[in-house]
């Protein structure tokens, strides 16, 4: 299972960047969170984001999405500099993400959330004279997502009363809806107990192979599972990257992340 | 997937939710009641009806879209000072004065929305009530246009499309107000059922969101802000219309007070909660007038506080969980 999938090594072959970060530096006051990050993200690739609490992992999310901005370096999507653009901008360019607290619409259903996210990218959230029942191409694009991620059946359920896994995938179900080229996940399955979380990941692997992934994740057999390539984060730097089988044998890496990890 | 789990295929279900419900029709007819039942108080039934559809434009922004405001009669003093003037310097016809007066207002609220859209919550309540005490002093100190204090004299309309002279009754004031309410309503009850009016709610639910799905979320803000501040002042100008006269008061703080307590008693985001709501503000204030002159917002005071504690969403945000747990007995 350690193998990377080979649509990830096609996309890695015909040296395809859909993210790329360039220097990529930020520091609260004198507290630097981001040091020169220099990142890659082939198309299609299933990048995983591990390092210990703090490494800065949320931070470099913000970072790429515009919710944070950076004090130095570049952020390109498609080898494009996007550095300058604003969250929703980057969005409707094809950047999205999920967050690792629930960021959801508490009081609308899954199906208006997800028709919501829809009429923002056809450029229909403006109309203001034609009911939301008649937009069907919409309103079946967004039912469709949901029942990919196997919420269809709850999509009427106000999203504030789903079960709580079902919240983590409408999260998933919001960013999809954006049409992403790139995809970044914030610990999609956190606070989802240990023998769920697989079912939040299996939906995860099961996204198109065009989707460019970078997910953050704790666990780290879920890691070894579905990605192809690991970065490992340490105190806002980059400490090293590689397969999943580098990743599994650097003895740095056992001692920084994994080993404190085993002592508690 | 088993069969039948989901009762509507989505596309119906979200049609559904737009559908007119029995009760809908019936309160709009009720409205057509006080013609029989009460045609000494068709003076007050059509100020009700003028402050409804105040309520409602301070529905869609505070209601839908979360934006709170405590300064909004500025639009509602804006549209009556205009359609007060337009009438004064020589043009009497109600519904272009209305129009006008209207749009007035409207592009007021369209500059300050450039404001409005960048703030939320304690911030936003102390810009609208600056800027609502704002212009309630221009309007003050413009004595010579105004009349001040004094308030707006020398009005006076031409009947509605050239056949309806505005009556001693009010039989005339109460069906232009009520005609203006039910077309306006009409058109934010469609807005609301809108794609535009699921945005509005889903900057509500989570401002911070919006941007993560791409969501122009003060692009929004600035068109929803002007749409309200557009109805505001045509609520203004239709009381310009009918009592011919403005007073200072119809662009006083009190009155961006009063809009907000009678949707928060009726149901904020309800778009029947404003209407509601303004029903029955207006008929306790006359009532409770009538009992002591000098003291009624003692008892506006006793029935806030026990709605707010009894029903913290409202009359309506009550009767609909009362009706709701009925219906799954």
């Amino acid at each position: 299972m350690s193998t990377p999938t080979p649509p990830a090594e096609n996309a890695i072959a015909s040296r395809t960047i859909a993210l790329a970060t360039r220097g990529l530096s930020k520091a609260f006051g004198s507290l630097p969170v981001a040091r020169n990050i220099e990142i890659n993200l082939p198309v299609g690739a299933r990048y995983a984001l591990i390092g210990p609490n703090g490494a800065g992992k949320t931070t470099l999310i913000n970072l790429m999405t515009g919710m944070l901005a950076p004090n130095a370096g570049q952020i390109m999507l498609g080898g494009k500099d996007i550095t300058e653009l604003g969250p929703q901008e980057r969005v409707r360019r094809g950047l999205a993400r999920t967050f690792q607290i629930n960021t959801l619409f508490a009081g609308l259903n899954a199906l208006e959330a997800v028709t919501l996210a829809v009429a923002e990218r056809r450029g229909l959230a403006g109309q203001f004279w034609r009911g939301l029942g008649s937009h069907g191409e919409a309103i079946d694009e967004a039912y469709e997502i949901l029942r990919k991620l196997r919420l269809g059946e709850s999509c009427y359920q106000v999203t504030r009363e789903l079960p709580y896994g079902r919240q983590r995938l409408l999260e998933i179900a919001l960013a999809l809806a954006t049409g992403p080229k790139v995809l970044l996940l914030d610990e999609p399955a956190a606070g989802v107990p240990q023998e769920e979380s697989g079912e939040v990941f299996e939906a995860v692997a099961s996204l198109s192979d065009d989707l460019t992934l970078l997910f953050i994740e704790h666990d780290m057999h879920v890691v070894f599972r579905f990605a192809s390539h690991i970065i490992v984060l340490v105190g806002g730097a980059i400490f090293t990257q590689g397969s999943p089988a580098e990743i599994a044998a650097d003895p740095g890496v056992r001692e920084v992340y994994l080993g404190k990890r085993k002592h508690g | 997937m088993p069969p039948a789990v989901a009762a509507l295929a989505p596309q119906a279900y979200l049609q559904a939710q737009s559908r007119w419900h029995p009760l809908e029709i019936a309160f709009w007819l009720s409205t057509l009641l006080p013609f029989f039942l009460f045609p000494n108080y068709l003076s007050l039934t059509s100020q009700i009806a003028i402050t409804a559809l105040f309520a409602l434009s301070l529905d869609l922004i505070l209601g839908y879209a979360g934006i709170v405001s405590l300064g909004h009669a500025a639009f509602f003093g804006i549209g009556a000072y205009s359609a007060g003037l337009i009438s004064k310097f020589g043009w009497g016809e109600p519904l272009t004065g209305l129009v006008l007066a209207s749009v007035a207002a409207g592009l007021v609220g369209f500059d300050v929305s450039f404001v409005i859209s960048r703030f939320r919550h304690f911030t936003l309540i102390m810009i609208t009530l600056g800027l609502g005490l704002l212009a309630f002093e221009a309007a003050n100190r413009a004595h010579w246009l105004t009349g001040g204090s004094d308030g707006l004299q020398g009005i006076s309309m031409w009947p509605v499309l050239g056949l309806f002279k505005f009556d001693l009754y009010g039989y005339v004031a109460y069906i232009y107000s009520l005609a203006a309410l039910f077309v306006v309503f009409l058109g934010v009850r469609r807005l609301i059922n809108s794609p535009f009016g699921l945005a509005l709610r889903g900057i509500r639910e989570n401002w911070i969101r919006m941007p993560a799905i791409g969501a122009d979320s003060r692009a929004h803000i600035r068109k929803a802000y002007t749409i309200a501040a557009t109805i505001a002042g045509l609520a203004g100008a239709l009381l310009a219309q009918t009592t011919e006269n403005v007073s200072l008061e119809s662009i006083s703080f009190q009155r961006s007070a009063d809009v907000l307590v009678m949707l928060v008693l009726g149901g904020a985001g309800r778009l029947y909660g404003g209407l509601v709501g303004a029903t029955i503000f207006m008929i306790a204030r006359d009532q409770f007038s009538g009992i002591a002159p000098q003291y009624w917002y003692f008892w506006m005071g006793m029935l806030l506080v026990t709605v707010v504690m009894v029903l913290p969403n409202g009359i309506l945000g009550g009767l609909s969980e009362f009706y709701a747990r009925w219906r799954r007995k």
